[in-house]
């Protein structure tokens, strides 16, 4: 039986809500439930590309990316799921001009400066990493060994896991249709199977958080566009250890999962839309790319391909924070593509500000606010 | 080799996936297709599904009570049989 009456109300299973959970739970926070409206990590978590970067253009995303590679790295063991690993075989962006190099060395300059040790390496040492490569037209590459991969059902069910053994409510095909406000302030959730108090709600919800914050009267641009993926027959293992990223190729990326397969996709999207239909386009544009980037992929067979969302805002930054109308309210959405790798640092984040009023990470860059106030950051680095 | 039975008996051979690694799930709770697809990979290989998924659905209509048609299959993805991308790009013709 679901309770009817919880101290924190999470809106969203995936990755976000259940690691915001997860430290909920270790500051001494109790009588959480999440609620989730299909099956866990089903939103975007689940088809998102694996890849855990710390290779960001800005100063905020690389601090929020460094320290999210720390926890990446240790969570396995905290939780006792030691299958939960993140992969560390590295981010290898090619480049093909001269313009693009320059703006490479300018970030691995802003990276170094926080501890990432990326930097620019040629083309041939990109070949000794990823040896199937062309690099006839490369003429270096972005490479930090330190960025990587983990798999995302593994740390859904790790986290689920865990959690449930620590005593928090996790509802699935649960839906949240609105969230109930008082004299301004929360009052709690009204869900599919029946409503539940709570003075605090965080909408983790992430392409539908805009559509729980609209009947609010809270207009925070975040927007669903369709992005595919694909994932290839199994290849020989450690072919193509790193994520390999190519802007040149339609913003490809592409790398091998533990199962010798390859996954990856490229920039072309949909929307704003709700349709997450695969696309005929999108597979025949995907193999073009990725057979210039590794000409071999040609013999290699697609077997899957699937659809899901970018929580798109205007400058590709999520919005997280405190919602200032309503007391007890609180966003973390519109991940435009990072969720799944900023995971950790935002969960962290998030239950700082909650149980204590502030964070010392760069949470305000996300500020939800800055829309309306028109302080749009520097476009994220963002590909597939 | 383990004696239980069930571990010799391959639910997936896609992705060897044995009829003890999805009964253990469903010990555990996790009684989701979805869920036991992705994490045992049931379904995502080369076949999609076509032998494990009805062998799956029938594993957790046995163990909980449930009918096979309650059971929500998941989504079939494109494409239907393994396709090389160099057929996909037009250079290559398949045999």
């Amino acid at each position: 039986m679901m309770k009817s009456k919880v101290d924190f109300a999470i809106i969203g299973g995936g990755i976000i809500g259940l690691y915001t959970a997860y430290e909920l739970v270790k500051r001494g926070v109790e009588n959480i439930a999440v609620y989730e409206k299909k099956y866990l990590g089903s939103g975007s978590t689940f088809r998102c590309g694996t890849g855990i970067r710390q290779q960001f253009g800005d100063e905020a995303n690389i601090t929020m990316m460094k320290h999210a590679v720390e926890k990446w790295s240790t969570l396995g063991e905290e939780i006792g799921f030691p299958e939960l690993k993140m992969s560390k075989t590295g981010y290898l962006f090619l480049l093909y001009d001269e313009k693009e190099v320059e703006q490479y060395r300018k970030n691995v300059a802003l990276q170094n400066s926080h501890g990432v040790p990326s930097k620019i390496i040629s083309a041939e040492e990109a070949r000794e990493i990823v040896p199937s490569l062309d690099i006839s037209e490369v003429i270096a590459a972005a490479w930090n060994p330190t960025d990587g991969k983990a798999d995302p059902f593994v740390a859904v069910h790790g986290l689920a896991t865990t959690l449930k053994n620590m005593g928090v409510e996790i509802n699935e095909y649960t839906e949240v249709k609105e969230i109930s406000v008082k004299d301004g302030a929360v009052e709690g959730v009204k869900t599919s199977k029946g409503n539940v108090k709570s003075d605090i709600v965080l909408n983790a919800a992430n392409a539908w958080a805009k559509i729980l914050n609209e009947k609010l009267g809270i207009n925070i641009p975040i927007e669903p566009y369709k992005h595919q993926g694909i994932a290839t027959e199994p290849i020989k293992k450690g072919e193509i250890k790193p994520m390999v990223v190519s802007f040149k190729h339609g913003g490809a990326y592409l790398t091998q999962e533990s199962n010798g397969g390859v996954i990856g996709g490229i920039a072309l999207k949909y929307g704003p839309t709700w349709d997450i239909t695969p696309t005929y386009e999108f597979m025949r544009e995907v193999s073009r790319n990725f057979s210039m980037i590794i000409p071999a992929l040609k013999h290699v067979s697609i077997i899957r391909q699937w659809g899901g969302y970018y929580a798109e805002t205007p400058d590709h930054n999520a919005a997280i924070g405190k919602i200032e109308e309503i007391e007890g309210y609180y966003l973390a959405a519109g991940f435009s593509g990072h969720g799944f790798m900023l995971a950790p640092s935002v969960a962290e984040g998030m239950a700082d500000l909650i149980t204590k009023g502030a964070s010392n990470l760069p949470l305000s860059f996300y500020d939800p606010y800055r829309f309306q106030r028109g302080e749009l950051r520097e476009q994220a680095i963002q590909m597939g | 080799m383990s004696d239980d039975p069930r571990e010799r008996i391959i639910i997936c051979r896609c992705n060897d996936v044995t009829q003890k690694e999805i009964e253990d799930l469903i010990d555990q709770g996790i009684t989701d297709i979805e869920m036991i697809k992705r994490i045992t990979r049931i379904g995502m290989g080369p076949c999609q599904g076509r032998t494990c998924i009805p062998l799956v659905a029938g594993i957790i209509a046995r163990k909980t009570g449930k009918k096979v048609e309650e059971i929500n299959i998941p989504a079939t993805r494109i494409p239907v049989r393994p396709v090389p991308m160099g057929v996909l790009v037009g250079d290559d013709d398949e045999e």
